[in-house]
């Protein structure tokens, strides 16, 4: 059995037939080409394939495309404005944020949920709120201050 | 995972035909739990049926002495909840520590109640605070839902719609987070209600428990020193690799002493 799903993904329209099954992350990166979702873990700790549903943040290896019916979703793709990277993206790219960038995506959309919730946040603040995406390589130090940065960037 | 058909409940009736009418259906809520259970084969229904759509079963409402959140309210939802904060917020503070901001994005009240995870943290809520969790069909009492590990005294697709908390005096929740996936390796809700005290204990057993012998002490005694010498028997509770019964048996002394304090 297979089903149509129809959704906004960064902005455009899109629809496809797809099994019951289909996790949204899959429709992302299988159906749509949209690659910058990472899948890490596939069991929902890691984070890696974090992105915004209807401005929520969720993980989007645990969530079924049929789930995302109807939403708005944003993913790593539709963050920056033609050329012009999101000032979070910026602000990861300054603050040396990432070293071999596979937990990155995820990271940033979990960033930009951050600055949305909390402008100017505190150091615990990020590194309470970075509690479901794993690094494993940077150690973190980084990351959060590259959170912190872009969070005031963002107008916060 | 198991391919499996998918429908949208527009309304409690419609949920719970469309799981009468399914060889083997099963409730969709948040599917924090039940899509990881399904990708690892050991959950592998023929039907899943999504709650989402059944929008009075979602919100937080204040009704007279209680607070009442629908069972398709997030954690996110309850723990910013203006109602819940100002009532009681050691259940406002309870919601906003379980897991990760995505796991609260998503998952549910009564999605974790349903599934009775012996280390979720709504169970010493609902036995801490005294809750009744209402169904389609009846209340069930907060003191009689829990039956066992991952078992409830739901019936087979009887549907969670809300959970009504009676507002007590003071509460206080204090959990030893798992530090990996925040779980309760031991979490301890403590209550000051109109019908004395109640200490409920979540991760330490195969099932959250109350301990009367706290209850009692802290009846005549509010205070943490109340609880001095006071332990729960270690030879029922869960050892694992995060931690051993004795050491399980330690935390409840220290978490309970920890939430009398944290009731002011
Ligand atoms: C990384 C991670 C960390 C977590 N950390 C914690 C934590 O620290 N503390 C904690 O308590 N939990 C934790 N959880 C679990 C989380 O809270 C889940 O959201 C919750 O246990 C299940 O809720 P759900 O809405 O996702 O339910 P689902 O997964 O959709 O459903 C779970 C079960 O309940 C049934 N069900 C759902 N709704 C109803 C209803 N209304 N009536 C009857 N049956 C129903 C379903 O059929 C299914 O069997 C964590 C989960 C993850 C993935
Ligand atoms: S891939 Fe989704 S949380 Fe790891
Ligand atoms: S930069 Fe390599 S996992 Fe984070």
């Amino acid at each position: 059995m297979t089903m149509n799903v129809s959704m906004t993904v960064n902005g455009k329209a899109v629809a496809a037939e797809v099994e019951p099954r289909t996790l949204l992350v899959q429709y992302l990166r299988e159906h749509l080409g949209l690659t910058g979702t990472h899948v890490g873990c596939d069991t929902s700790q890691c984070g890696a394939c974090v992105v915004h549903v209807d401005g929520a943040s969720v993980k989007a290896c645990t969530m079924l495309a049929a789930q995302a019916e109807g939403a708005t979703v944003v993913t790593i793709e539709g963050l920056a404005n033609g050329d012009a990277l999101h000032p979070m993206q910026e602000a990861f790219r300054d603050n040396h944020g990432l070293q071999c960038g596979f937990c990155t995506p995820g990271m940033v959309m979990s960033a930009v949920d951050i600055a949305t919730r909390h402008p100017n946040p505190s150091e615990q603040t990020v590194r309470e709120q970075l509690e479901g995406n794993i690094c494993r390589c940077t150690g973190y130090h980084n990351i959060v201050k590259a959170v912190q940065a872009g969070a005031k960037a963002m107008g916060g | 995972m198991y391919n499996f058909n998918y429908h949208r409940a527009t309304s409690r009736d419609d949920a719970k035909a469309k799981q009468g009418g399914a060889e083997d259906g099963s409730y969709l809520a948040g599917g924090m739990t039940l899509l990881p259970t399904m990708k690892q084969r050991l959950a592998s229904p023929s039907d899943l049926i999504d709650l989402a759509g059944v929008s009075d079963l979602a919100g937080v409402r204040r009704d007279g002495d209680a607070v009442v959140v629908g069972a398709m309210t997030t954690h996110a939802a309850v723990a910013a909840s203006a109602d819940v904060a100002q009532a009681i917020p050691a259940l406002a503070d309870l919601a906003n520590h379980i897991g990760d901001p995505q796991v609260r994005n998503r998952g549910t009240i009564g999605g974790s109640i349903a599934n009775a995870d012996p280390a979720a943290d709504y169970p010493a809520a609902i036995v801490g605070l005294g809750a009744t969790v209402l169904t389609d069909s009846r209340e069930i009492a907060g003191d009689d839902f829990f039956t066992g590990m991952f078992e409830t005294a739901l019936n087979d697709g009887e549907l969670v719609t809300e959970v009504s908390f009676p507002v007590p005096e003071a509460a206080c929740y204090m959990k030893f987070p798992n530090p990996a996936s925040r779980y309760a390796i031991v979490g301890v809700m403590v209550a000051r209600t109109a019908d004395g005290v109640r200490v409920a204990v979540t991760g330490a057993g195969p099932s959250v428990f109350r301990s009367a012998e706290m209850e009692q002490a802290l009846s005549g005694n509010f205070s943490p020193d109340a609880l001095d010498g006071i332990s729960v028997p270690a030879g029922d509770l869960n050892a694992d690799i995060h931690a051993g019964s004795d050491y399980r048996a330690h935390l409840v002394g220290v978490m309970a002493k920890r939430a009398v304090a944290g009731c002011g």
